[in-house]
């Protein structure tokens, strides 16, 4: 069912930070591929390299080594500004730490990528609207973070993600700052977003529990991958 | 993305912010408001100053005996001017195109139960030809009344007003001390004179009249001498003193036993002085002008740090790099031009505040003000892209991970 040529994928992907006697791999030589449609969770111990593969996989930073095929693309060699412009185009971020613009109502915050995309006023709205609608925050548009609770502030976070309708939402730790019964409703709107909307999503979890929504887990360990299961969401067998 | 997009990102930032907004254009507003308030309060005194000055009569040289201004104590008096002084300036003088003799008094002017303590000015036609009086009503002296010096005269429009209460008032008689005499004109309102007296408050009479009935001498206390456009009025000077040196049996070497005082001159060297106290007042304006452009820098770049995080989100979610440093030059571009408006409009109220205090008259000064604004738009545009530039540079992962 899955696409038979991955969306992502990457090989002997390492990542070295700083020079000289400082230097440290954070990544050894990565080989992933992931498929679109998926719904990947990353788990591996801290400081297994879970955010700096994230970050690549984002086009927030490259490779020191190694090839990045995105959507059979090499992206490793690109400039930061064409890197800006993938990510307005295929790429939606969750944070741990929501953030959001503060003083900045929810609408607001979820059309501002539509503004880099420089769709016009009404389209905006329109379509900042409908991702407020789809996390089910549409009564709460105009509302600042300061007057949203944490789990209302990621899903307001989730709605800017997607409203530019993008091919992968990456998630790092989208739950870390929230109680199992929020983290739940957060790992279901992604769930449903992935099952309904096709985007692929990659979501960085230290929670089995959260990891249990996902289709495949991928296991990090010191800058490698260790093991990836393959298996049926929790959810299907439900619904 | 489009110019209009990072407009209102730009406007958004500074609505959310207004504090942070108004402190950074403060600067600015201070700096506009006082340049424009200064320059604008130096024109309006320069004109004040040029406009009293020519109240006296453009190119009029007053000749009056004695050393002048703050000259000359003690010694014997120096000799009055007489009729034949006034011949000789007339005949042997090139350039001169009328020669006024003065002889003044003071007296009460009556007519039907109104009185007014007033100056007699005693003088000639030509009185009318070295300074620019024009007659509302009646005609001036006839050769016989000067000749005579018949009980004849021309009022100035602050008698008429006490007098006559603004009515007609030629062909009137009116006692003036001990005389009575016939109104013959009225003369147009001239305004304040220079030096706070009313020109309007004058009675003007056959210099023969005023000699006889009034300071019982021959004496000329004041010549008002014109001097024709043509001539340099510096040469015209020249040779009246020379003249009268001669009249006056002054040794070469000596010094003069009058003076000749060229209001001219004087408009010129007063104009050149309020000028000076004006640049040098706008330029200190001008330096907190500029001390306002280093504020904007300095809040923008604390603004950068201060919304690190923010810089971090919008690189993640796709702004390219000179989309960050447009908005932030475009903020304080919009800052110091809405510093700029308001500065002008405190300058407008401070002007209009100080202009009645000061005396003068308000003159709007559109040079000041356009340069004043794009003064502050330049400071907008170089200030801001320092900051503007840092923000750009930023790595979106170290921004985002900014507390
Ligand atoms: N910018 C950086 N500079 C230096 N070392 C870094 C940097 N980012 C991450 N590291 C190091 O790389 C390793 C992997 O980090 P990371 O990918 O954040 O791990 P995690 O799996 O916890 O997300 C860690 O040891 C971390 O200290
Ligand atoms: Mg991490």
């Amino acid at each position: 069912m899955a696409d038979p040529a991955p969306i992502i994928s990457l090989r002997g992907v390492t990542k070295t930070y700083g020079e000289g006697p400082t230097a440290f791999q954070a990544l050894k030589g990565v080989d992933l591929d992931i498929a679109g449609g998926d719904f990947v969770a990353v788990m591996g111990p801290s400081g297994s390299g879970k955010s700096t593969t994230m970050n690549i996989l984002g086009c927030l930073d490259v490779p020191t080594d190694g090839t990045f095929l995105f959507r059979g693309h090499h992206v490793e060699a690109l400039d930061r500004d064409q890197r800006a412009l993938l990510r307005r185009r295929y790429l939606g971020f969750v944070f741990q730490g929501f953030n959001l613009l503060s003083r900045t109502s929810a609408l607001e915050n979820v059309e501002l990528p539509l503004l880099y995309r420089g769709e016009d006023k009404k389209t905006r709205a329109d379509m900042g609207m409908a991702a407020l609608d789809k996390v089910g925050l549409a009564e709460w548009w105009d509302h600042t973070p300061a007057e949203l609770s944490g789990g209302q502030q990621q899903r307001v976070a989730i709605a800017r993600a997607i409203v530019t309708n993008p091919d992968v939402l990456l998630a790092d730790e989208p739950t870390g700052n929230l109680d199992s019964e929020r983290s739940v409703e957060i790992m279901e709107l992604l769930t449903d977003l992935n099952r309904r909307s096709g985007i692929t999503v990659l979501m960085v979890t230290h929670e089995p529990d959260m990891a249990a929504f996902a289709r495949t887990v991928v296991h990090f360990k010191d800058g490698l991958v260790e093991r990836i299961d393959a298996r049926h969401r929790a959810g299907e067998a439900v619904a | 993305m489009i110019i209009g997009t990072t407009f209102v990102l730009a406007i958004r930032s500074i609505r959310r912010h207004m504090l942070r907004s108004f402190l950074t254009t403060l600067g600015i507003i201070i700096g506009v408001a006082a340049v424009v308030t200064m320059v604008t309060l130096g024109n309006a005194t320069t004109a004040a100053v040029q406009e009293q000055i020519s109240a006296l009569g453009t190119n009029v040289l007053q000749i009056r005996p004695g050393q002048g201004f703050g000259r000359g104590g003690g010694g014997p008096r120096p000799p009055e001017f007489d009729a034949q002084d006034i011949e000789a300036l007339q005949r042997q003088v090139t350039g001169v195109r009328a020669v006024a003799p003065q002889a003044q008094a003071s007296a009460i002017a009556i007519y039907d139960g109104a009185n007014w303590t007033t100056t007699i000015n005693g003088t000639t036609n030509a009185y009318f030809e070295v300074q620019p009086w024009q007659l509302t009503a009646g005609r001036t002296f006839s050769p016989e009344e000067e000749a005579a010096g018949k009980s004849v005269c021309i009022i100035g429009s602050t008698v008429q007003q006490n007098l006559f209460r603004g009515g007609n008032a030629v062909g009137e008689r009116i006692r003036l001390g001990q005389i009575s005499c016939d109104v013959i004109g009225t003369l147009a309102t001239k305004g304040q004179a220079g030096f706070g007296g009313d020109q309007d408050d004058t009675v003007i009479m056959p210099i023969k009249t005023v000699q006889r009935r009034f300071t019982g001498s021959q004496d000329i206390r004041l010549i008002l001498v014109g001097v024709d456009q043509a001539y340099d009025t510096q040469v015209v000077q020249e040779s009246i003193s020379d003249l009268l040196r001669d009249r006056r049996n002054i040794e070469p070497g000596e010094d003069d036993n009058f003076n000749i005082f060229d209001t001219r001159q004087i408009s010129d060297t007063l104009t050149g002085t309020t000028n000076l106290l004006t640049s040098i007042v706008a330029t200190v304006a001008g330096i907190s002008l500029i001390v306002g452009g280093i504020g904007i820098m300095n809040i923008m770049l604390v603004s950068v740090t201060e919304r690190t995080r923010e810089i971090g989100i919008r690189l993640a979610i796709g702004a390219v790099a000179r989309e960050v440093l447009l908005q932030f030059l475009v903020e304080a571009i919009v800052l110091s031009c809405l510093g700029g408006l308001i500065g002008l409009l405190v300058a407008q109220l401070a002007v209009a505040a100080l202009v009645p205090v000061m005396d003068v008259k308000w003159i709007f000064v559109p040079e000041i003000n356009v340069a004043a604004f794009a003064i502050s738009a330049i400071i907008g545009v170089v200030f801001g892209y320092f900051p503007a530039r840092r923000a750009a540079a930023l790595n979106p992962i170290d921004a985002l991970r900014h507390e």
